[in-house]
């Protein structure tokens, strides 16, 4: 390839198609180890993806998956690992269910009431978020201790006590927070997509957070990219001293980092409050932070890498269901398949990157080649 | 009988820099020999080139008379060869055994690791040397001298002859210099040849049998420490037939620009590392602060940048208060500033070379506008910082790091320059670029100079010093100690006022330096 252009958009293209061809190999490996058919399980899962029905469940669960990935984004493009999504939205989730059932007892327009929800959600996240940014601009606590330490203290602490104490039905077989009244549910999107499909059935439908993710995805883009806060941060996480020398507070960048990340990340709760359960529950969904975490890396923090990651780890974990029925191939083969994926492209990332600074050296260096030739002659004929 | 080692001809060129050019050395076998020059003058380039870190791009390196290449340290350590780096590489929680034969473990069947062997081996390079160390020790309970002889001693335990130490006395302590000193003539006894880097003329006297001044990657002589002084060294080393960086007359005005009243700064451990400075620079004038380096210049000027904070005393920029004030007020309020180490203060090497040119610069036009970057315009303007400052660079759009570090150097000085500010600190503004683009920085400064700008040069090249300033300080101890003219004073008693070897004769001859440290100006 000499053609720089197509060099650049091949190398652009290269990792995402040699991680993809990496994890298929390794899986198709498991699958035949295991005794399953692995061709026959990629068709399952090829053919199932082609139903509306796996698309709208691919949606839904893309959805959260996102959000938590652009909460974990924010604290990397600070070079802060925020461990902690995962307890954050989970003690967000629980204090915004018991939020919402409270105040079905007051009469509010039920945008209000869903306005409280998220309000709520989002404002625990950032606190408690904010507690590991704090510790470690105060007290210079590393955030990958301190978040995994909350993460115990909110959900196998606070959530576990108090849970008990909102109980209201003993005897209901899933318990959980009161259920929240309908006015403050979010509207299914199903309207949305039927513009363009046939009406989705198998009763299906697309949560009404999705809109707020792409809402999310769009302010996170334009902040990071297009704004000085956004230069800022991310100046801050590439060299914190020159960052500093420039202007920017390093402890306050830290600290805003961790509360805005919280902040994002008391949303990835939402699609079980306000479209799913209406209440939190003992099956409250859990380890989407861990998730997250794996889609930001996949998705480079950019937020359309991060949907494209979303997209597909939200499309296999739709999958995993049909396997067991149709393929007779263990569900965990989709966790494989994600893990490799990641793992995979982690790899093939880095490895493009150094071929494109080493080109980018070679460049360089012949530019200043040029202009020292050019000078010499200038300099000869003057 | 052939010399332990013999450089001939060696040149290593970087981009833009040429680190080495020519350089002859020949070191015998069983002196101390020193390696003397400026910072940037292309000493620990040699002195990686001949530890196999780096592949030199010309010439030939004799070891006893054997013609060798090195691929790596360790082809360097099997001719005999070993190194001890400035900044010690031992690890704290090990003891000193594990430490020095980290690495090149012996072991015994199984790959046990055979601490009996180890420790007798110790025992036998400690004494042939006259070396003691307790082998279980652990290194973080040990001084800095100490940890410096461990690192000694695990040279000599893979049985390194030429040992090649790196400015080994810029960590410690006099007394430890004492000892460390006491071990090298010691070990120079037992037949080990040693070359030493260093930039102070005085103990390179003291310990050296010969001296080979390296100026702008160049050998310029070699001699015996018997036939010379400090001062021909000094001179020897900055040299006098270079370009002058002379500023012509006088543009310094009587507007007070910045001025710094009684400001002291503490380091971690409550020592005043900037001791009561006092200083004014008035707009149009160049204020050179010289001294050896960790006299107190950086933590000084990260004061009044902002990034440290004052412990007493203040900062004023046009007679306002900005002891308190954040690094961005200060930015804002038309604060310039070269940082000394341009990687880690001055740039994001990963980004592109328009958002470097915003660093610092960021909340305003042509960088901004409102909450938003403007990036027409940052790129833009980056492009005409590219052509007047001569960046060679492909684009504005390639990573920082894929610059030489000239180039790099020139961004950060026309980010600087053009944001035109009041007053620019600048630290070491030509610090390993080669002299064309050196003299560009100081037809720019001079420029800026003339309209009023407000510099505080802080520089090792005391031929800069002397040439760009309008005034000269010392800065000695974290203390100004003396304040001269720099049109009636050579690089020579220059030197020997950053070494605090004159001011005991200077006191009694000059206005007196004592009083001058409360206000210098």
């Amino acid at each position: 390839m000499t053609n720089p252009l197509l060099r650049r958009i091949g190398l652009a293209l290269a990792a995402p198609v040699l991680a993809a061809v990496f994890a298929l190999v390794i899986s198709a490996l498991v699958l035949e180890l295991s005794g399953s058919d692995s061709i026959d399980t990629f068709r399952t899962i090829g053919s199932n993806g082609l139903k509306l029905e796996t698309f709208v469940d691919t949606l839904n669960r893309a959805t959260p998956l996102f959000l938590a990935g652009v909460a974990a984004a924010i604290g990397f493009r600070m070079n802060l690992f925020n461990i902690g999504v995962e307890g954050q939205y989970i003690l967000a989730g629980f204090a915004a269910a018991v939020v919402g059932a409270e105040l079905n007892a007051y009469a509010l327009p039920g945008f209000v009431h869903t306005a409280a929800i998220i309000g709520t959600a989002m404002l625990v996240g950032a606190a408690w978020a904010g507690l590991s940014g704090l510790l470690k601009v105060t007290r210079g606590i590393n955030e990958v201790i301190s978040t995994i330490m909350l993460n115990f203290i909110a959900t196998g602490g606070i959530v576990a006590a108090l849970l008990p104490k909102v109980i209201t039905d003993p005897t209901a077989a899933n318990q959980g927070t009161d259920e929240i009244a309908e006015r403050a549910w979010l509207p299914e999107l199903n309207g949305l997509l039927e513009i363009v499909t046939r009406e989705i059935g198998k009763g299906r439908r697309l949560t009404g957070v999705f809109l707020i993710a792409v809402i999310v995805g769009v302010i996170y883009h334009v902040v990071v990219n297009r704004t000085v806060f956004g230069y800022d941060l991310r100046s801050s996480g590439m060299n914190p001293f020159a960052a500093f020398a420039g202007g920017v507070p390093p402890k306050k960048m830290v600290f805003l980092a961790m509360v805005l990340s919280g902040l994002v990340a008391g949303l990835v709760g939402m699609p079980e409050i306000l479209s799913e359960n209406h209440a939190y529950d003992q099956g409250f969904i859990q380890g989407l932070g861990f998730g997250g975490i794996a889609i930001a890396l996949l998705g480079r923090n950019s937020a359309l890498g991060m949907t494209f990651a979303a997209l597909l780890f939200g499309f296999l974990d739709s999958s995993s269901a049909v396997l067991q029925v149709q393929a007779s191939a263990s569900a965990e083969i989709v966790k494989i398949m994600q893990a490799t994926f990641l793992l995979a492209a982690v790899v093939a990332y880095e490895f493009v990157s150094r071929i494109r600074q080493r080109d980018e050296v070679a460049r360089a260096s012949v530019a200043t080649d040029v202009a020292v030739d050019s000078a010499a002659i200038g300099g000869a004929s003057a | 009988m052939a010399p332990a080692i013999e450089l001939i001809g060696i040149t290593k060129r970087f981009p833009g820099v040429i680190a080495n050019d020519n350089i002859n050395l020949t070191v015998e076998e069983g002196e101390v020999h020193a390696i003397c020059g400026e910072n940037g003058a292309g000493k620990s380039t040699l002195m990686k080139i001949l530890y196999g870190m780096q592949p030199a791009d010309e010439g030939v390196m004799k070891v006893f008379g054997e013609e060798v290449t090195f691929g790596s340290p360790n082809d360097a350590i099997d001719r005999g060869i070993g190194m001890v780096h400035q900044h010690l590489m031992l690890a704290d929680q090990m003891s000193v055994i594990e430490n020095v034969i980290l690495g090149s473990e012996p072991t015994k069947g199984g790959g046990i690791i055979d601490f009996d062997a180890a420790k007798a081996h110790l025992a036998e390079v400690g004494s042939a040397y006259g070396l003691t160390v307790d082998p279980d020790d652990m290194i973080d309970t040990l001084e800095i001298g100490e940890r410096q002889r461990v690192e000694i001693i695990k040279v000599l335990y893979r049985g390194a002859k030429v040992l090649i130490l790196d400015e080994p006395t810029a960590v410690l302590v006099p007394q430890e210099v004492e000892e460390l000193f006491n071990n090298l003539r010691e070990l120079k006894a037992d037949g080990a040849t040693i070359i030493f880097i260093d930039h102070k003329l005085q103990e390179v006297l003291e310990i050296s049998d010969s001296i080979t001044v390296i100026r702008r990657g160049k050998t310029i002589a070699t001699v015996k420490a018997s036939d010379v002084t400090a001062g021909d060294l000094a001179e020897l080393m900055v040299g006098e037939e270079l370009p002058s960086p002379a500023t012509g007359d006088s543009t310094v005005t009587t507007d007070v620009a910045l001025e710094v009243n009684g400001l002291t700064v503490l380091d971690d451990d409550e020592r005043a590392v900037v001791d009561d400075v006092s200083l004014k620079v008035h707009r149009g004038e160049i204020l050179g602060i010289a001294g050896i380096e960790g006299n107190g210049q950086s933590e000084l000027i990260n004061a009044i940048v902002g990034t440290w904070s004052a412990n007493s005393g203040n900062v004023r920029m046009a007679g306002k208060d900005i002891t308190t004030a954040s690094v961005r007020d200060r930015r804002e309020a038309g604060l310039g500033y070269v940082p000394q180490d341009r990687h880690r203060e001055g740039l994001l090497l990963d980004a592109p070379l328009w958002e470097n040119a915003a660093l610092g610069h960021q909340t305003g036009a042509p960088y901004s506008k409102g909450f938003w970057i403007d990036r027409a315009s940052s790129r833009d303007h980056t492009g005409t910082i590219r052509s007047e400052f001569d960046v060679r660079s492909p684009n504005v759009d390639v990573s920082a790091r894929a610059l030489s570090g000239g180039n790099q150097q020139k961004l950060i000085i026309g980010r600087e320059m053009t944001a035109h500010p009041d007053v620019l600190i600048a630290a070491h503004p030509t610090r390993g670029i080669d002299v064309g683009a050196q003299a560009d920085v100081w037809n720019q400064i001079r420029a800026a100079r003339a309209e009023g700008l407000a510099t505080l040069l802080i520089s090792a090249d005391l031929d800069e010093l002397i040439g760009l300033s309008d005034t000269i300080v010392v800065m000695y101890h974290g203390k100004l100690v003396a304040t001269l003219d720099p049109s009636e004073i050579d690089p020579r008693t220059l030197g020997s006022y950053m070494t605090g070897a004159a001011l005991s004769d200077a006191s009694a001859t000059d206005p007196g330096p004592s009083e001058l440290s409360g206000d210098p100006s």
